[in-house]
């Protein structure tokens, strides 16, 4: 069993166009590892070069925000839904 | 659309076309528009501007759409009004209310609506959507209806009852959505990966943000050509904040206005100020925090331009201020009864953080301030709680003299 990864439009040049992504992994930080094995380049679009998220990246585990969670270091079991989300939405 | 290049994003600085995109695909920046500034220079002049219709659409040369494709339903212009009595009560001489909760849904909201309601006919999307703490969906509602197009409105579904009657009056399909705006917010995006549908809050966000700039020229303008020393705006997303700059930036610039040094002050409710808290912290970025506010149109926990408004900040020289929740109300009333103006919780929060800014000292007693008043009170009575004591009598004179002495007496 696995964790799915939805996959938003800014990212689906690197995906080939897939807007979907299986992984296993324990925790964001493998969520990350595992999609770059997958689609080489991807760690780079939402990863800074010290490995954590770049500001106007969100991600949601199950809809909650990980940083409510343990950042990158939340915990991913088998079945949740991640979501990779441009910060940059809503309000005015 | 001649002075328009590309989007831009505001981190990397990579070039897109002008298309219905948000996020950079290399750093998940913003997109901004591009203007060719010495362009609008040689359309442009107080003149020319002074003589445009007493809309928004005035300063068309700013803003990222064909003039003669306006979705126009009358917004903007809103009066500027000199605020004598709140000033003497607070101490200014030359205290100004923007009075934008008079545009035609009541918010500020209709001039970005406005702008993206045009840019989607161009784009020639068949539907129009967003997702709102409530001002927004009135009048992407109305701007539909009126363009045309089918509307599609999401929103949290413990939203004040005006603001979902006052949007769904329009014809909207109205979602509902369980949970906080923030929520709604990460659904949508997601929606919008998948739907060809004009969010404007989200893919057509570029063009969206930019008719906030407006409120920023219409006040310079008002002042007769200047800047105020300092302006106070509701903050939920920051965006209004950093496009109220920009708007008088891009007016020092062309040579509009002269000496701009307006301090930018920002006023959030204490239940929801994640601006305010990175300000006063000194951190380099927003945390979010779980909104628990009467300003329902300020909850926003994640607010997407946080760090821009928080450079604002700290540019300008404006300080972040956050109104305590109990005195979100007084600030409503103390507007109604000074100005005869009844805003929204929203207001109440700009009119409280002024009176906080004035007390610690930031605004001095000349200075030309500009408090933002953005939606109106009609918007959000549930808010106001029970607070009406009638004199209660019977139609004949004795009954009443004898309840006017009483009252009188209270």
């Amino acid at each position: 069993m696995s964790a799915t990864v939805r996959i938003p439009t800014p990212l689906r040049k690197v995906t080939n166009g897939e807007d979907k992504a299986s992984v296993d992994a324990g925790t964001m930080v493998e969520v990350v590892e595992s999609l770059e094995e997958q689609f080489p380049g991807l760690k780079a679009r939402i990863c800074d070069d010290d490995g954590e998220l770049r500001s106007f990246v969100n991600v949601y585990v199950n809809g909650e925000d990980i940083r409510f969670l343990d950042g990158m270091g939340s915990a991913i079991s088998s079945g949740d839904e991640i979501s990779i989300v441009p910060a940059v939405a809503g309000g005015s | 659309m001649p002075h328009v290049k590309c989007l831009r994003c505001r981190e990397c600085g990579s070039e897109y076309p002008i298309e219905p995109l948000n996020a950079c695909e290399y750093c998940f920046g913003p997109l901004e528009v591009e203007y060719d500034y010495e362009s609008i220079a040689k359309a442009v002049s107080r003149k020319s501007i002074s003589n445009g219709p007493d809309t928004m659409w005035r300063y068309h040369d700013f803003l990222p759409v064909e003039k003669e494709s306006a979705v126009d339903i009358s917004t903007g212009f809103t009066p500027l009004i000199h605020a004598k009595n709140l000033g003497n009560q607070l101490g200014l001489d030359n205290l100004y209310i923007k009075n934008d909760s008079v545009n035609p849904t009541y918010s500020f909201k209709d001039r970005p609506v406005s702008v993206t309601t045009t840019k989607a006919l161009e784009f020639e999307f068949e539907v129009l959507a967003c997702v709102s703490t409530g001002n927004l969906m009135g009048s992407v509602a109305a701007h539909g209806a009126k363009a045309g197009m089918k509307t599609m409105v999401f929103y949290p579904a413990d939203l004040e009852q005006g603001k979902i009657q006052g949007a769904a009056v329009y014809g909207p399909t109205m979602v509902a959505v369980t949970g906080n705006y923030d929520h709604a917010n990460r659904f949508c995006s997601e929606l919008a990966d998948n739907h060809r549908w004009a969010f404007v809050n989200i893919n057509m966000r570029p063009f969206y943000a930019e008719g906030s700039k407006t409120l920023g020229y219409e006040v310079a303008e008002q002042l007769g050509w200047k800047a105020p020393d300092h302006c106070v705006v509701p903050g939920a997303s920051g965006e209004l904040h950093t496009k109220i700059w920009k708007g008088l930036q891009e007016f020092n610039d062309l040579g509009l206005i002269e000496n701009l040094k307006t301090k930018m002050h920002l006023a959030q409710p204490e239940g929801c100020s994640p601006i305010v808290g990175a300000f006063e912290t000194g951190a380099g970025h927003v945390t979010p925090v779980r909104p628990e506010t009467i300003a329902k149109s300020l909850a926003i926990g994640n607010p997407a331009a946080g760090p821009y408004s928080l450079e604002v900040l700290r540019e300008t020289k404006g300080t972040g201020v956050s109104a305590e929740e109990n005195t979100i109300i007084d600030g409503i009333r103390l507007l109604a009864e000074t100005e005869g103006i009844f805003t929204e919780t929203a207001g109440g929060v700009v009119i409280s953080s002024l009176k906080k800014l004035v007390e610690h000292g930031k605004i001095k007693k000349d200075e030309v301030t500009v408090a933002y008043v953005t939606g109106n009170g009609l918007k959000t009575m549930e808010a106001m709680g029970d607070f009406v004591t009638p004199i209660e009598t019977t139609p004949d004179y004795e009954t009443f003299q004898t309840a006017l002495a009483a009252f009188q007496k209270m």
